[in-house]
């Protein structure tokens, strides 16, 4: 049904696919995957004619033998949302917060002239059911839906005219691993009973196993491997497929060496933020994100606190770092109190590395004022090549060249980044580092690379390491404990891999049942390296 | 694309002729605006007066030269209250977003924007006689507003930043963090809006004039001349075209290099540029 | 969206409060007799304690704020000093040319600017966007008093299509419009300028929203999903640009009524001005105050009309 051909594109010159071909068949589920930067949304976008300005396109995109290349942009218009309809990954942004849902549903069929707005209306509120949406009427507006939610109003208006392929370019790569689940069936149910084919486009190759009939491998811009999905999971032909699979499966090599000595002690705490502003006297309800956690951290420890958005997780983290107050309950770190008022030398003891690789540093500072930043926290910090040399060590610690201090931010790429701001927690030599979605927003090769790191850090400086993430198959093979959170509250805790064995509360049951998985048999081999 | 250098260079000269024109009145003109030769009364366009003379005999051009020194001074110190007042006052209300101290700051933000320039000149003037300290000072309390929400605006989303955190985990105060991470990065907002504020500095400072609030004689000023001019509107139109030509010009120059510095120190600009 | 507008609409009454405290002191309170300085030298010692008796300066300064806010919620603004005649007459009397003209103004300036701004938006990069570009950047550097001579000059000098200046009153409709048209076009004009490069950069910004692209995978054309969909999100900031420009057309009229000799309430607190009467121009420039506090109110309510987000409970 569609078949692209020798797809090259270039943007201003810059090339960002060369010899893309591959062909989709009915009710076929294609999974396109790779890193970002492979041009697998390109690839989407140019068969869909919606690609940015200054793009130069040859090759051939042909939908049923005709080449969309050659249809008008009207034709195009006509085409989209009735014979291909897509879908984007961030749902939060994706619809029109100033229309209902209805209305949005509606739309396409009112463009393309297939309803009058009543009869459309009508057909919309048939399609809100289809993907699970019958308790909600159609004047609401985007504001008043989760993600989740929003994600099915957008399926909804892409299959309202029943088109012949939907293309989803990373659905559920913004949302929480229960809610990925439920919108990956529904998916699933609509590609079968809807008689339609579907592009999935994932980084994420346990997602596409799990999908798709059949998937391709990119990598800059060029299709490495396609084939069967079994057959190109079993094979790997490619050794960029090979690679894929062993860094998403990585386990990096650690070394038991915990001692008994407790670092942190968290005690009942509990969080409390007051109401938003409504004025200059009045606030709403209070909202209670952090409600009586207890853990303690013992030094050389891993612990891992999974949870999804909005569990109280990161609020935690910036309790324990001493920039929030707690309401209740108490953080003790090295035996003294912690909180927004603690001593500057108790702070040089608990560092943090954060998520985004991009913010993480202020633009105009130059490498080397950045990972000094923290000798702020000493009476005495080092002074002239004292200084240099620290951060040069810090550098060199996380296998970067000393020669960077120099560059700025800019200059480097999300891994490296990720380093410099490992360089940066290690500064003042703390004990305990923060690490609060430290890996979540890398590839999975540069994640690899990263968790080896922190773990030969965590091994050659006895580190003790609270490990914040949703990702649930990174925690199992960074740490040795875990913490399990729900809307504030620890509902599991337990050794890592007796709580991923065997998961006592239905949440982490939930959770590990939701959780995308490579099929078993292809993942043996790239456990060898686990001591 | 290549549109955007052209308006920052044409934005830039014109600006940087208009304040060179005002250093040198100060120390030349091509005639003396302070005597008056009646002789020389309204006299057209010639060698000796290259536009002309006004009604009293002055030098249209060196009335218009001398004018652009009030029109600038005035113009400089207005933005200049509004940024030494409101960017701190900005800058605070975002570190402490959602207190009562922002809440009290941006209500009283508000509060200046119902009293536009005008109505505090008027005010001001009405109970201690107009003078152009008194333009100053109304055009610089309406700027505090301005830059007090740009300033806020701008740091906000700052605020959020992951490197933010950092900064507080390595022990920074709010102070500390405003001045070192906050207050650069939101200085190209702070640049453009100057240059905006600066153009409509030199606008309401002409209307000031022209309505008898701002510049008393013998200080000369563009809106004052104009005022002078419009009684004769309809023998000598030209005298009440040229001053105003000069507003324009003027005002037009800053808007271009504001527009221009603007598109150049846009990030989101550079990045998808580079 | 009754509790905001609720919350709204007291934050604002307090802004009155404090605004009225504000003039008040301006005018009143700090140092130097308002009696002396409204008689001016030739003041009898008889005339300023008459004086005195009429602003009530002997009560107590709390006493005068509370008689003259008491005064105006009762619509008593005292008597003018100089016309011997209430104010509130008085300004009754001018509003009907002030009012008239800035809402003239405002109904012309948004109908010119907000069908260029989106023109310029949708054709973004050609000759038309340039032109009006370029016709705005000129607009925005005009100042409205200089362009009200050249119409002058042009329309009623030259052409004599106008009169220069004057307002035959209400009577005959058609000459009081015809009177405050060029007027009306003086101001209405860098207003657009600044209005319609507002609605184009609005409308540009939310073409780079996640939402204009689903719109185009449902099958919308750029311009459908322009019109359908940016508009609409756009303004909400083309919203706060019209309540502030209000404010500067109410300013931009009153010396706009100088040029063209409109008996307006910029010529009544000019001669409060030139004839040191504290009352009039007290009362007035409260009124003004008032009047763009009301019109931010009015955005307000726009606002939550246009956008569903502050419309929950």
């Amino acid at each position: 049904m569609i078949e692209i051909s020798n797809l090259d594109l270039a943007i201003h010159g810059q090339p960002i696919l060369r010899d893309v071909s591959l062909s989709i068949g009915e009710q076929e589920i294609f999974g396109l995957v790779g890193e970002s930067g492979s041009g697998k949304s390109m690839t989407a976008l140019a068969l869909m004619g919606l690609l940015p300005g200054g793009a130069d396109v040859s090759g051939r995109l042909a939908l049923d033998g005709t080449d969309l290349r050659n249809l008008s942009e009207a034709e195009m218009c006509a085409l989209r949302g009735n014979d291909i309809g897509m879908i984007f990954q961030e749902p939060m942004t994706a619809l029109n917060p100033v229309q209902t849902i209805g209305d949005q549903v509606a739309e396409t069929l009112t463009i393309h002239g297939k309803a009058s707005r009543q009869d459309a209306l009508v057909i919309a509120r048939d399609r809100l059911d289809r993907v699970g949406l019958g308790h909600l009427p159609l004047d609401r507006y985007p504001h008043q839906l989760s993600g989740g939610q929003r994600q099915r109003v957008c399926i909804a208006a892409a299959i309202a005219l029943h088109p012949r392929l939907l293309i989803a370019d990373e659905p559920t790569t913004a949302l929480d691993v229960t809610t990925q689940a439920q919108i990956l069936d529904l998916l699933k149910e609509l590609v079968a009973e809807e008689n339609m084919s579907l592009l999935l486009i994932t980084h994420d190759l346990a997602v596409v196993s799990d999908m798709a009939d059949r998937i391709a491998v990119m990598q800059l811009g060029q299709i490495v491997e396609q084939g069967l999905t079994h057959q190109v999971l079993e094979e790997q032909a490619h050794p960029y497929t090979r690679a894929l699979f062993a860094a998403s499966e990585h386990q990096p090599e650690r070394t038991d060496g915990q001692d008994d000595d407790v670092l942190l002690d968290v005690r009942d705490v509990q969080r409390t933020y007051p109401g938003a502003r409504r004025g200059v006297f009045s606030r709403g309800e209070p909202h209670v994100a952090v409600n009586g956690v207890s853990f303690q951290l013992k030094r050389g420890e891993s612990l891992g606190l999974v949870g999804e958005s909005g569990c109280g997780k990161s609020t935690l983290a910036r309790a324990i770092l001493g920039l929030e107050p707690v309401q209740a309950g108490s953080i003790t770190a090295f035996g003294k109190p912690v909180g927004p008022d603690m001593p500057n030398a108790l702070r040089s003891g608990i560092q943090v590395v954060f998520q985004d690789p991009y913010g993480s540093f202020n633009p105009r500072w130059r490498v080397e004022r950045l990972i000094a930043e923290p000798f702020h926290l000493m009476s005495r910090p080092p002074q002239g090549a004292d200084r240099t040399d620290r951060v040069a060590d810090a550098l060199k610690a996380v296998h970067l060249s000393p020669d960077d201090m120099h560059k700025y931010p800019h200059e480097f790429s999300g891994g490296q980044r990720q380093r410099i701001a490992i360089a940066r927690a290690l500064i003042t030599r703390p004990d305990i580092i923060v690490l609060d979605e430290a890996v979540s927003a890398l590839d999975v090769s540069v994640r690899a690379r990263i968790l080896d790191l922190l773990s030969e850090l965590q091994t050659n400086l006895t580190l003790s390491y609270l490990f914040i993430s949703h990702d649930l198959s990174v925690v199992r093979t960074i740490t040795d404990r875990v913490l399990v959170m729900q809307t504030g509250k620890v509902v599991e805790a337990g050794d890592t891999e007796q709580v991923f064995t065997d998961p006592q509360h239905p949440y982490t049951q939930a959770l590990l049942a939701a959780a995308p998985k490579l099929p078993e048999t292809l993942s043996g081999g790239s456990h060898a390296t686990l001591v | 694309m290549t549109r955007l250098p052209k308006a920052l260079w044409i934005g830039a000269i014109l600006s940087a002729v208009f304040l060179a024109i005002a250093l040198l009145s100060l120390i030349w003109t091509p005639h003396d605006v302070e005597t008056l030769t009646i002789a020389d009364r309204l006299q057209p366009a010639s060698a000796t007066y290259l536009l002309g003379t006004d009604q009293f005999g002055r030098d249209t051009l060196s009335m218009l030269m001398v004018g652009s020194q009030t029109s600038i001074a005035v113009a400089v110190v207005a933005v200049g209250i509004g940024v030494a007042v409101g960017v701190p006052l900005g800058l605070a209300a975002a570190a402490s977003r959602g207190s009562l101290l922002d809440e009290v700051i941006m209500r009283g933000n508000d509060l200046i924007f119902a009293f536009p320039s005008l109505v505090i000149a008027i005010l001001i003037t009405a109970r201690y006689g107009p003078s152009a300290t008194n333009a100053i000072l109304a055009i610089g309390i309406f700027n505090i507003p301005v830059f007090a929400r740009v300033a806020r605006g701008g740091a906000l989303p700052l605020w959020t930043l992951d490197y933010i955190l950092a900064a507080r985990t390595a022990g920074k105060g709010a102070v500390r963090i405003s001045a070192e991470h906050i207050l650069p990065n939101i200085l190209n907002l702070l640049i453009v809006q100057a240059t905006i504020q600066f153009s409509l500095g030199i606008l309401a400072e002409a209307a000031l004039s022209y309505v008898g609030l701002g510049a008393q004689p013998p200080t000369p000023s563009w809106g004052r001349t104009l005022a002078e001019a419009q009684t004769m509107i309809y023998t000598h139109p030209m005298l009440a075209v040229l001053p105003g030509l000069a507003i324009v010009l003027m005002v037009l120059g800053l808007n271009l290099l504001g527009d221009g510095l603007r598109d150049a120190l846009d990030p989101r600009l550079r990045r998808a540029r580079t | 969206m009754l509790s905001y507008l609720l919350t709204r609409a007291l934050s604002l009454a307090l802004s009155l409060v404090i605004a009225s405290l504000v003039i008040f002191a301006l005018i009143e309170v700090i140092p130097g007799d308002p009696a002396s300085f409204m008689l001016g030298l030739n003041a009898t010692e008889d005339n300023l304690a008459a004086l005195r008796a009429e602003l009530g300066l002997d009560g107590s300064k709390f006493q005068r704020y509370l008689a003259w806010i008491g005064g105006m919620l009762t619509g008593d603004f005292g008597v003018s000093y100089t016309y011997r005649v209430p104010v509130s007459e008085l300004v009754l009397d001018r509003l009907w040319v002030s009012l008239p003209l800035a809402i003239y103004a405002l109904t012309l300036s948004t109908l010119i600017a907000l069908p260029i701004g989106i023109i310029a938006a949708a054709r973004r990069g050609t000759a038309a966007d340039y032109g009006i570009m370029g016709a705005t950047q000129l607009g925005i550097a005009i100042p409205n008093f200089w362009f009200a001579m050249l119409l002058v000059l042009v329309f009623a000098v030259t052409l004599r299509w106008f009169s220069a200046g004057g307002f035959p009153g209400w009577d005959d409709p058609g000459a009081a419009i015809k009177a405050l048209t060029l007027p009306a076009i003086a101001l209405a004009l860098p207003q657009a300028s600044i209005l319609a490069r507002v609605m184009r950069s609005a409308l540009l910004d939310t073409l780079n929203q996640d939402y204009i692209r689903t719109a185009r995978a449902k099958g919308l054309s750029q311009r459908q999903a322009i019109l359908r969909h940016g508009v609409k999100n756009a303004l909400i900031p083309v919203l706060t640009i019209l309540g502030l420009q209000f404010s500067f057309l109410l300013a931009g009229g009153i010396i706009i009524e100088n040029v063209f000799f409109l008996p307006g309430l910029g010529r009544l607190i000019f001669q409060g001005i030139t004839q040191r009467d504290l009352i009039v121009v007290e009362s007035v420039t409260m009124l003004l105050v008032f009047a763009v506090i009301l019109v931010t109110f009015l955005v307000d309510v726009a606002y939550a009309l246009v956008d569903p987000r502050l419309r929950r409970s």
